[in-house]
């Protein structure tokens, strides 16, 4: 089990993780996300040792990394596919770390064949493409058959193939009662491999909870409706009556609605009392991706600007008109998320439990493996009285808005 | 369901994974550390015995190493056996039957620096060094191991190198009136004084951590006090500094070990100040290693 506590990490003025606390626990897989630079990667270096927290701590079966007795026959680690010397090939590499925690030989054969790699096991791994390293990098995190596995972006570069091999590969390792802790920025391969999350922006958490817990709090439906194109008055009128349904409306960019907070048929029914022809009445879901990019979108480091080529752009003849662009959703405009969904009476990601009764709470004196059923807030169980799903609250939607 | 859709449509769309072990591994991790993997593997106590033959599968298992160590074997054998070739046995009346590999070892030293700084340096390159250090969080360990196998190897090939000089010399030039001094003492003391040169190389790949860098600060501590005392010499305030200098850099202090100028101790002097060099740089690099993140 991984521990974090207050994990803080500073270089000069720049805070790279700020008071970072969570537990990776055994038996699942703990998904990391975050967007690039939010300090996943720190976080992955510290939880190994390599660097040294500014303040707080990170424990791994209760010990510092640095001072396990055997390191690598407790935590494997795949960190960047590329951090092998070149010229070595990959059955020298992987000797020379097996001889480093005296492994026997005989099992650096054995994690070549686990990753594919024993025809090419004699090439130097210059030659390697990024998937091959990535496999490469797997084998060495293997080789010791660790209780403890970290993946820093161990999908980057493979095939589909190889992807789900991975996806199938981790599982099959927490299965084993092994802790895996999986970093990513892709919230869609998380969504099929793992079972907890946790997930930080800027280097602070954002949301620390069950894959399914992560699903019903942030993923929200929603339905597509089209009016006629040729009346836009008709538009603005189904507008208005849903609003005053309750429902909440987004105008979308091929002007069709995105509708929020009504189901389906009463769309339809007010449609029909407001005299409105309907061309398109969809139901549509709101992809996890979705919620995770919304999640995050306020702590996105690098975000990407319209390519305006400005000054470049010869001069254009008299009388032309520019043409103008079709807009590519997500491609610098705000606002192209779906909208938070409603039953969070307006605070966009609360945490499943209140922190209070959280198990992250650090100094607990049960821990989780403590009492047995009797330490009670699981987080990898269902939500014990699960405080939003289940019923429609209308008195909540309604006081919440309509826009 | 305040959405138009239930909200099992929701959960159906994202069953496949997390739906199924969210359930398992509850019951998994309360059940103590009695569920947790235990590896079949034995696992062994390590010691810096594993972190040795580590290193000595890396050193030689990277193209630099044949590379530096085979330039280095024609420098000091190609060099040596064209200066034996070129002498009479007259000239071998004062002076070991080894000089000849004196001049081979001026150019050939620099090529055991540059393995030094590589050793060590490369991994930073490579970022194999977060691979090593994962591996083995035992920094010193680590560092310890490649001083070791590194000195080994530098050691036991220049004083191999020196050595065949010597005897292709002596087989040469042992006539009547070549007496020729003890020169096995020479062989040992050379293999010393450019394995040190390359320990020293080492530590300082260490602490600066890139190879380039590190090479050039290395050729500037054996180069510049060479060059330098002639430009000392030329004021009077100075003069003291260039002859100290002239004293002590690296070439003069090899033709001294190699008995060019007999007069001052046999170069014993000099190899202690690379002595009391290398074990101060060693000092700075072990610690800024525990220190320093990766």
């Amino acid at each position: 089990m991984i521990e974090a506590v207050g994990l803080t990490k500073r270089y000069g003025d720049k805070t790279a993780v700020y008071n970072l606390s969570f537990q990776v626990r055994p038996g699942a897989v703990t998904g990391f996300l975050g967007p690039n630079g939010s300090g996943k990667s720190t976080t992955m270096r510290m939880i190994l040792g390599l660097d040294q927290p500014t303040s707080g701590q990170v424990t791994i079966g209760g010990y510092p990394y640095r001072r396990l007795p055997n390191a690598p026959r407790q935590v494997g680690a795949l960190l960047d596919a590329k951090a092998v010397h070149g010229g070595r090939s990959a059955r020298s590499h992987l000797l020379c770390l097996a001889q480093l925690s005296g492994i026997p030989a005989r099992r650096v054969d054995e994690v070549l064949g686990v990753v594919g790699l024993q025809d090419v096991a004699k090439k130097r791994s210059k030659g390697f493409s990024l998937g091959m390293g990535q496999r490469l990098g797997i084998a060495a995190a293997l080789l010791g058959d660790p209780q403890v596995l970290l993946f820093d972006e161990p999908v980057n570069g493979l095939d589909p193939e190889g992807i789900l091999w991975v996806r199938n590969l981790m599982k099959s390792l927490a299965a084993e009662g092994r802790t895996v802790f999986v970093s990513s920025h892709l919230m869609s391969e998380m969504a099929l491999t793992a079972d907890h999350l946790i997930v930080i922006g800027r280097g602070q958490l954002l949301a620390d909870m069950s894959v399914k817990d992560f699903i019903s709090h942030n993923s929200a439906d929603f339905a597509r409706v089209r009016t006629p194109d040729t009346e836009p008055q008709q538009r603005e009128k189904l507008t208005a009556a849903l609003t005053e349904a309750g429902g909440q409306v987004l105008p979308e960019q091929d002007g069709a609605l995105r509708v929020t907070g009504l189901p389906l048929p009463r769309i339809s029914d007010l449609a029909h009392e407001a005299d409105v022809r309907l061309w398109e009445l969809s139901p549509h879901q709101a992809s996890l991706e979705e919620a995770y990019m919304r999640m995050t979108q306020g702590a996105v480091d690098y975000r990407s600007t319209i390519d305006q080529r400005a000054g470049l752009q010869q001069p254009l003849p008299p009388g032309v008109t520019p043409p103008q662009p079709m807009p590519v959703p997500g491609q610098g405009q705000s606002g192209w998320y779906a909208p938070p969904p409603p039953q969070q009476g307006g605070q966009p990601f609360a945490m499943p439990q209140a922190p209070a009764g959280a198990p992250y709470a650090g100094g607990q004196a049960a821990g989780p493996y403590a009492a047995g059923p009797a330490a009670a807030p699981n987080p990898y169980a269902q939500p014990p009285a699960a405080p939003a799903p289940a019923t429609p609250d209308t008195t909540q939607r309604t006081s919440e808005d309509p826009r | 369901m305040t959405t138009p859709h239930p909200q099992q449509v929701n959960q159906q769309a994202y069953a496949p994974a997390p739906q199924v072990p969210a359930a398992a591994p509850a019951g998994n991790w309360q059940a103590g550390p009695g569920g947790l993997y235990t590896s079949p593997i034995p696992v062994t106590r390590t010691h810096l015995g594993h972190a040795i033959s580590s290193e000595w599968t890396k050193i030689k298992s990277v193209r630099s190493t044949m590379w530096t160590l085979g330039v280095f074997l024609f420098l000091v054998i190609g060099i040596g056996l064209l200066v034996a070739t070129q002498t009479n046995d007259r000239d071998y009346v004062n002076v070991p039957f080894s000089l000849p590999a004196f001049f081979g070892l001026v150019l050939g030293q620099i090529c055991l620096i540059t393995l030094g700084v590589l050793v060590v340096s490369s991994e930073y390159g490579t970022g194999m060094i977060r691979t090593t250090f994962t591996a083995s969080p035992q920094r010193h360990r680590v560092l310890a191991a490649k001083v070791l196998i590194y000195f080994a190897v530098a050691y036991v090939t220049s004083a191999v190198a020196i050595g065949l000089v010597g005897l292709a010399t002596s087989a040469m030039h042992s006539g009547p009136e070549a007496t020729g001094t003890e020169w096995a003492g020479t062989v040992f003391k050379g293999a010393l004084y450019v394995s040190l040169l390359g320990v020293l190389a080492l530590a300082v790949g260490s602490m600066l951590r890139h190879s380039a860098g590190a090479i050039t600060a290395m050729l500037g501590l054996v180069l510049v006090p060479a060059i330098l005392p002639a430009f000392l010499m030329i004021s009077q305030s100075t003069r003291k500094i260039g002859e100290k200098m002239m004293d002590y850099n690296a070439p003069n202090s090899l033709a001294k070990i190699f008995g060019l100028d007999t007069e001052s101790g046999h170069g014993n002097p000099q190899l202690w100040l690379l002595i009391g060099l290398t074990v101060a740089a060693l000092a700075g690099a072990f610690a800024l290693l525990e220190k320093r993140d990766v």
